[in-house]
């Protein structure tokens, strides 16, 4: 077997800077946005925001379920609330307020968190969020989104704010790489419609987040091989792209998913559902198996945990020795 | 000294309260009638005289605001605003049962004329802060209300909301304790006992106010001192006896949720002056 040659990327901000910088912009159009932080807002970014909107950020301390309530009471004033801390935080200590204060009365609040997944790294799994994306398509009615690199995020977080119902987008710490460059079409991102980046007709790889750049490399891996691979961001988890889902399925007869999530509940769950009813195909997924992960640098934990190309593309040739058995 | 004529109207709504609070739960077949008699005389002077509302325009903007935490007691809330107005009370009696709008615990979705929806304990005074923040911000002209059980004290977040409010002077907020000292399972002295609140909440950067919750009068006095507070947030600590009106059902841990059977609701109905037969 000959090397692939993979692509490489030019390397842009973390997801989270991204956000808190769009954030700061949003602030400037309009006068109904509000912001509310509980002691993470250097890590979250939505400190730019407080330092040019001071009377309308509330950087309340650390008290998450307060957090989400008081978001709750402002939204039914009209205000359009943005809530950030933690994905694990902000997720789990607040998930009954956001089922009772936001998702079960139907309320506006936007709930945008920073370090999901592992690649926070060092702080370990105390700090790292790998159930939130499950938790909050739990939610009814939620919007859940995971945007891949900078020019999505910022794009998206525009939607998220325009959208009329509440949104859960979760961004990551670590800069990733640029997936699109600013030729990229307007209206590309629209929150549940997803990209298709590269066709092929042998396998879809569907990811979310920072393994969209994998899943790309893992395409590039695959076409050394002579295996096409299509590559979907699957930016929105819900509601699904079922459209895209279902064609990958027919067209391409097996699907892999990535995320940097716990398989239970997130993006390989939703996908697995949707085919097995729709257009039943060999479904295989790449993400956090049933367990916490460790301290370590982001490399060497994506590494350690399965979160690389080279995982997802043994993921293809499980699902396309399923398709052809 | 005689009461008022205010006051007066006052007390007949609280027997309104109480009387279809009980009819709601009779026929509903389960329910709680121990904190909904607790609450009725806060409600009927919220609702009398003190709230600004207009149940034919529900989403006014300069309404006050009144979100009751203490979802369970919340045949009490819906029996005060029919009589307020915003419902026909012959609709009550359709309470807990499927396709009517008056859930067991309140839900806005059904009703858009509550502010919160409310049920799962300690969330409605951190609702009420952020409505309290919102209106500092817009500069709009109202008061946020927000009624609270005893037991819910045991809940972290409310002093969550106690610790920010009380640090910001967040006026315009005034939260309405019913010290009934009874929760679900037992006295509040046997579960999680509740000392000193009104210290609590000063210590908190409140200003307290501690009142019998059953009489109209103090009641009334302690809104008006409320509204009158600027520069902090106002808990009123209203002493109450979980079941007031109904004698066998007072101070009583077993009628926190539960339904009186036929028996008991026609002695209970007539303890209310309402002479009825099942």
């Amino acid at each position: 077997m000959t090397a692939a040659t993979v692509r490489s990327f030019e390397m842009g901000k973390s997801t989270r800077v991204a956000y808190g910088e769009t954030l700061r912009e949003l602030g400037r159009e309009r006068s109904d946005i509000v912001v509310l932080d509980a002691d993470l807002s250097k890590s979250t970014q939505t400190v730019l925001f407080g330092k040019e909107f001071p009377e309308r950020w509330f950087n309340i301390g650390i008290q998450e379920a307060n957090l989400v309530s008081m978001a709750s009471g402002f939204a039914s004033c009209g205000y359009v609330p943005f809530i950030s801390s933690f994905a694990v935080f902000l997720v789990c200590k607040g998930f009954d307020q956001l089922r009772m204060g936001v998702a079960y009365p139907g309320i506006n609040v936007k709930v945008v968190t920073s370090h999901g997944g592992i690649s926070i790294g060092q702080d370990g799994p105390s700090q790292m969020g790998i159930e939130d994306l499950g938790l909050a398509c739990s939610l009814p009615g939620f919007v859940v989104c995971c945007p891949a690199d900078e020019v999505s995020a910022r794009e998206l977080v525009r939607e998220t704010a325009k959208h009329d119902s509440a949104v859960y987008l979760r961004t990551g710490r670590p800069a990733v790489p640029i997936i699109y460059g600013a030729d990229h079409p307007p209206e590309t991102f629209r929150l549940g419609k997803s990209v298709q980046i590269t066709d092929g007709g042998d396998v879809t790889l569907i990811a979310c987040g920072l393994m969209v750049s994998e899943a790309l490399i893992a395409h590039d891996i695959l076409a050394a091989e002579g295996i096409r691979a299509r590559v979907i961001d699957m930016h929105t988890l819900k509601p699904l792209d079922g459209e895209a889902v279902e064609r990958a399925a027919r067209e391409t007869g097996a699907i892999v998913t990535a995320e940097e999530h716990l398989l239970h509940g997130g993006l390989g769950s939703i996908v697995a559902q949707f085919a097995a009813k729709h257009h039943p195909v060999p479904v295989e997924s790449v993400g956090v198996e049933d367990t916490y992960a460790e301290s370590g640098s982001p490399d060497e934990l994506l590494d350690r945990y399965g979160l690389r190309a080279v995982n997802i593309a043994e993921a293809a040739r499980r699902s396309l020795a399923r398709k052809s058995s | 000294m005689a009461s008022t004529k205010v006051e007066q109207r006052c007390s007949q709504m609280a027997r309104s309260i109480r009387v279809h609070s009980l009819r709601m739960i009779h026929a509903a077949g389960s329910g709680h009638p121990g904190g909904s008699f607790s609450a009725a005389d806060i409600l009927a002077a919220l609702y009398s005289d003190c709230l600004k509302f207009r149940p034919d325009e529900p989403d006014w903007l300069d309404r006050d605001r009144l979100v009751y935490s203490k979802g369970h007691g919340c045949p009490a809330l819906y029996a005060a605003m029919a009589v307020a107005g915003y419902f026909p009370v012959d609709e009550l009696i359709g309470l807990r049962k499927l396709d009517c709008r008056f859930q067991g615990h309140p839900d806005r979705r059904k009703i858009p004329a509550l502010e919160a929806s409310t049920g799962s304990l300690g969330q409605g005074l951190s609702i009420a802060l952020g409505m309290a923040l919102a209106r500092r911000l817009s500069g709009q002209d109202y008061h946020v209300y927000c009624v609270i059980g005893d037991g819910e004290t045991d809940e972290g977040q409310i002093w969550e909301a106690a610790l920010y409010a009380g640090a910001h002077g967040v006026d315009h907020l005034i939260g309405i304790t019913d010290y009934n000292k009874i929760q679900n399972d037992d006295y509040s002295e046997n579960i999680l006992p509740k000392r000193d609140l009104p210290e609590k909440w000063a210590a908190f950067g409140w200003h307290p106010i501690e009142i019998d919750g059953h009489d109209i009068s103090a009641i009334r006095g302690a809104l008006e001192e409320a509204r009158g507070v600027s520069g902090k947030p106002v808990m009123i600590v209203a002493h109450t006896v979980k079941g007031k009106g109904v004698s066998f059902m007072e101070d009583e841990p077993g009628w926190h949720g539960k339904a009186p059977n036929d028996e008991e609701f026609v002695r209970a109905m007539a303890e209310l002056g309402e002479e009825v037969s099942v």
